[in-house]
């Protein structure tokens, strides 16, 4: 090694020293790296026809964030999405379903029953453990290949930024920072995605608001939930010819009142919890550029199946084992899943729910899309249906499951609204917790995302119901 | 952090000093490439496009090491040789006042890729200068990514990439990521820099300020003497001189020594070093 | 020579005005002035948002929205003898 011929602690202190003479230069410097920019850029650039596209993306601009179009654009585009997931999913998500759920189903239990498998086997890794992969898949693939890929060419065309701009008022009124607008866009399609997406967000507090808030984001994983509830229950209430709308519009409310949640939960959390100065916000509004579209869709695809495969088999799999043995192990004569129902009935009752949603619910913790199948065996196992097989969850179509539900459920239209209420405020599901305790890495604030929207739920349904009960409407 | 394995006790001693260990704590695991290349560029430049586009499906994402911040790795293979390719933060400039621009800093002053690349938006050449300029302060080793060619086309601009090459004194290739027009251009610019055929002089910005010209000097005078052979000894004087924390640490610390005596990482011979 | 400053939140779409200089704590003014906010930089605001804040304004080329206590660190001489060049 070669010896230094001048100390370095010597170089540190010339440098204060000078520093002193010197002043503050930095201004000067950045003047003199434009000033030569500027002039490099003149030389270098030739500008004859800019006018014709810079006063298009001016015009757009005048639309998209003006005081009369900006919001019900938003909207607008916010249902043309859901709209598009939905009716676009359901044709493939029926191909899965026939595919997973009854071929390969059926092929896995001739399979075991070729191999002489003891029925408590085969039922725990065909019936319980395969369907809630299967289920999953059926349910969530479609959607999300469908809306990430629309959500990543609004992107690309530079749309979202717009949509940060126009609501960020609302957000520095809240406490928060304005690109948890785009996080909370992005949790429409998954909260984990969401709660990453919090990255861009510098400071800590607001980041930390931004993931406390964003499973108020109806994720993908919640809405065929919520269409099929909003079918069988609101649709129900109004003429045939515009059922469809009402249901479409029930959720889009559904939707909404998230976003208004969103705001005010951020705006609690920062006069509570995390109470702080709102940091320094510039967003760059880049120009409209043409999406690429069939890249887009390969590569977000891509992305997105691996996901939600990784998701299927890693959380929902042993969920669908829970399930069986909820329903095939007894206790006293009676299933695990009996009494686990008749111990949260008054709780269920009590928030105008029932025992069987509320353990729907904590076996739904690893993903949201078996909510309803589970709500399905149980009220068919319980209420002593012919064909229900203890610990099977069940695909079945929308009459079939309205019949199940009302009639032998018991379910009301307060039942109805109030899970549609309960699907939106509840806790995260598990692999959004997890990612939360990555992102955040604190046990604390894990806690508090888990534990404000169920508590907020809670409230929400106990409240409905008794003022319905009150008014004698229920 | 586990520096050795025994491999490099065999080594010769120049290459115990050398940079891996530091690379090793900024997070890249030593493998079995030939360079490493970071990717730095304003946001909205079509970066992750560009690095997309080198890499494939060859990435993963994960984050910088201690930081929230999410950094994408990846790999190329060209005439013959790997190289490493670090997606770095998107920054408007190097002067950390935030978390991604020190991230983008700390790379390129103690990573020492072999070649920097800088993308840049053909649509708005000015205000991407500034980073351009920056990184041309901290490493010679630059190459210009003039990307988005395909929008400076749709706005009827002209951008005349060989006069900007002349003007900063780097190779600049104009490329259209999202159409992998260009692509395989960079790919050469790049393996000429980092194998050292082609060395870029980067026309720095001329301090106008007399007094600070003379401090300056005087610092470069010293640290010359004290780190024989440092590249971006001017833009350590202007950091130390504007009172910048990181690097009044590195010099003290000697860890601006480390760095001179670094062999390329080129030359060694392809080791495993122990994880850290 | 005007008594009263103007600042760049006082802008309204359309009006353009020169930067004289940036104030406020280093760190902020810094990042200001990344952004190309430098004394002598022609700054024009081109659109509000719906709700009032931010403003959206043209920085060297680019828009890049600032909100109005940012803005209100900016320190400009608007440009009220030349029509905004680029836009109606």
């Amino acid at each position: 090694m070669s010896e230094e011929a001048v100390n370095p602690q010597k170089i540190i202190a010339d440098a204060k020293a000078l520093r002193e003479e010197v002043g503050d230069f930095h201004d000067g410097f950045v003047e003199s790296v434009y000033t030569q920019a500027a002039h490099i850029a003149d030389e270098v650039v030739a500008r004859p026809g800019e006018q014709h596209h810079f006063d298009f993306d001016r015009s757009l601009d005048r639309v998209l964030t003006s005081r009369t179009w900006g919001f019900p654009v938003m909207i607008l585009l916010l249902g043309i999405v859901l709209w598009l997931t939905i009716s676009g999913a359901n044709i493939p998500s029926g191909w899965l379903a026939t595919l997973l759920l009854d071929w390969v189903y059926n092929g896995l239990h001739s399979i075991m029953a070729a191999l002489s498998a003891p029925l408590w086997l085969s039922g725990f890794l065909v019936d319980g453990v395969y369907l809630a992969l299967a289920w999953v898949v059926s349910v969530m693939l479609p959607p999300m290949a469908i809306f990430f890929p629309l959500f990543t060419l609004l992107e690309d065309f530079g749309y979202l930024p717009r949509i940060a701009f126009n609501l960020d008022r609302a957000f520095a009124k809240a406490g928060a920072h304005g690109k948890q607008a785009l996080t909370m866009t992005m949790g429409f399609g998954c909260n984990a995605a969401g709660v990453v997406a919090t990255r861009v967000i510098d400071s800590p507090r607001e980041r930390l608001i931004a993931i406390i808030t964003n499973n108020f984001s109806l994720c993908n994983g919640r809405w065929p939930t919520q269409i099929l509830i909003a079918t069988i229950f609101i649709g129900a209430l109004v003429p045939v010819t515009w059922s469809a709308t009402a249901s479409m519009l029930a959720v889009l409310f559904v939707a909404v009142l998230g976003v208004f949640v969103t705001f005010a939960a951020s705006w609690g959390l920062s006069r509570t919890l995390l109470k702080g100065e709102t940091s320094t916000f510039s967003l760059e509004l880049p120009p409209y550029r043409p999406p690429r579209i069939l890249q887009t869709l390969y590569t977000s695809v891509i992305d997105r199946t691996l996901i939600v495969l990784w998701r299927a088999a890693v959380m929902a799999a042993p969920a669908g084992a829970i399930i069986w043995l909820l329903g095939n192990v007894h206790i006293g004569g009676v299933s695990l899943a009996a009494h686990l129902v008749g111990f949260l009935n008054p709780l269920g009752w009590f928030i105008g729910l029932n025992g069987v949603i509320l353990v729907a619910y904590i076996v739904a913790i690893p993903a949201n899309e078996i909510v309803i199948p589970t709500v399905l065996m149980l009220t068919m196992m319980l209420g002593g249906a012919a064909g229900a097989q203890a610990g099977v969850m069940v695909d079945a179509g929308t009459h079939e499951t309205a019949s199940v539900l009302v009639g032998i459920g018991g379910w009301t239209l307060l039942t109805g609204i109030n899970l549609m209420l309960f699907s939106l405020l509840h806790n995260p599901c598990s692999t959004t917790i997890m990612t939360i305790y990555q992102e955040t890495k604190s046990l604390k604030w894990t806690i508090v995302a888990v534990a404000l929207p169920l508590v907020l739920g809670f409230v929400t349904t106990a409240t409905i119901a008794w003022v319905a009960r009150a008014l004698g409407l229920a | 952090m586990g520096r050795t394995t025994e491999n490099i006790h065999e080594l010769p001693a120049a290459c115990r000093s050398c940079p891996v260990p530091q690379l090793t704590q900024l997070g890249i695991k030593a493998g079995k490439w030939d360079y490493i290349v970071a990717l730095a560029g304003n946001p909205n430049t079509g970066k992750s496009t560009v690095f997309n586009a080198l890499t494939g499906l060859r990435q993963h994402t994960g984050n910088w090491p201690g930081k929230t911040v999410t950094r994408a790795e990846g790999l190329f293979r060209y005439d013959e040789k790997t190289f490493r390719l670090v997606d770095l933060p998107g920054t408007y400039s190097l002067l950390a006042t935030s978390e991604d621009e020190e991230i983008a800093r700390d790379f390129i002053l103690f990573g020492q890729p072999d070649v920097t690349v800088v993308v840049v938006d053909a649509t708005r050449l000015e205000r991407n200068l500034n980073l351009v300029f920056q990184v041309m302060e901290i490493t010679d080793r630059v190459v210009v990514c003039l990307n988005l060619m395909d929008e400076a086309e749709r706005h009827g601009l002209d951008v005349n990439h060989r006069a900007l090459a002349r003007e900063l004194g780097v190779p600049v290739v104009p490329t259209s990521a999202r159409s992998n027009e260009g692509i395989a251009d960079l790919v050469q610019a790049i393996e000429e820099v980092a194998s050292g055929e082609r060395s870029p002089r980067p026309n720095r910005i001329a301090i106008d300020d007399a007094k600070l010209g003379q401090a300056v000097g005087r610092l470069v005078e010293q640290l010359a003497a004290a780190f024989p052979g440092l590249p971006s000894a001017r833009w350590v004087a202007l950091r130390l001189l504007d009172g910048d924390t990181r690097i009044t640490k590195a010099v003290q610390t000697g860890e601006l020594r480390d760095l001179v005596n670094a062999q390329r990482i080129s030359t060694l011979p392809t080791l495993e070093v122990a994880r850290a | 020579m005007s008594e009263h400053e103007h600042r760049l939140s006082e802008l309204q779409p359309g009006e353009s005005g020169q930067v004289v200089r940036v104030e406020g704590i280093e760190e902020q003014r810094r990042r200001l002035m990344d952004l190309g906010l430098i004394p002598g930089t022609i700054v024009a605001a081109e659109m509000d948002s719906p709700m009032g804040d931010p403003t959206a304004y043209r920085i060297r080329g680019a828009l890049i929205a600032l909100r109005k206590d940012q803005a209100g660190l900016i320190v400009i001489e608007p440009e009220k003898l030349h029509k905004d060049n680029g836009g109606n």
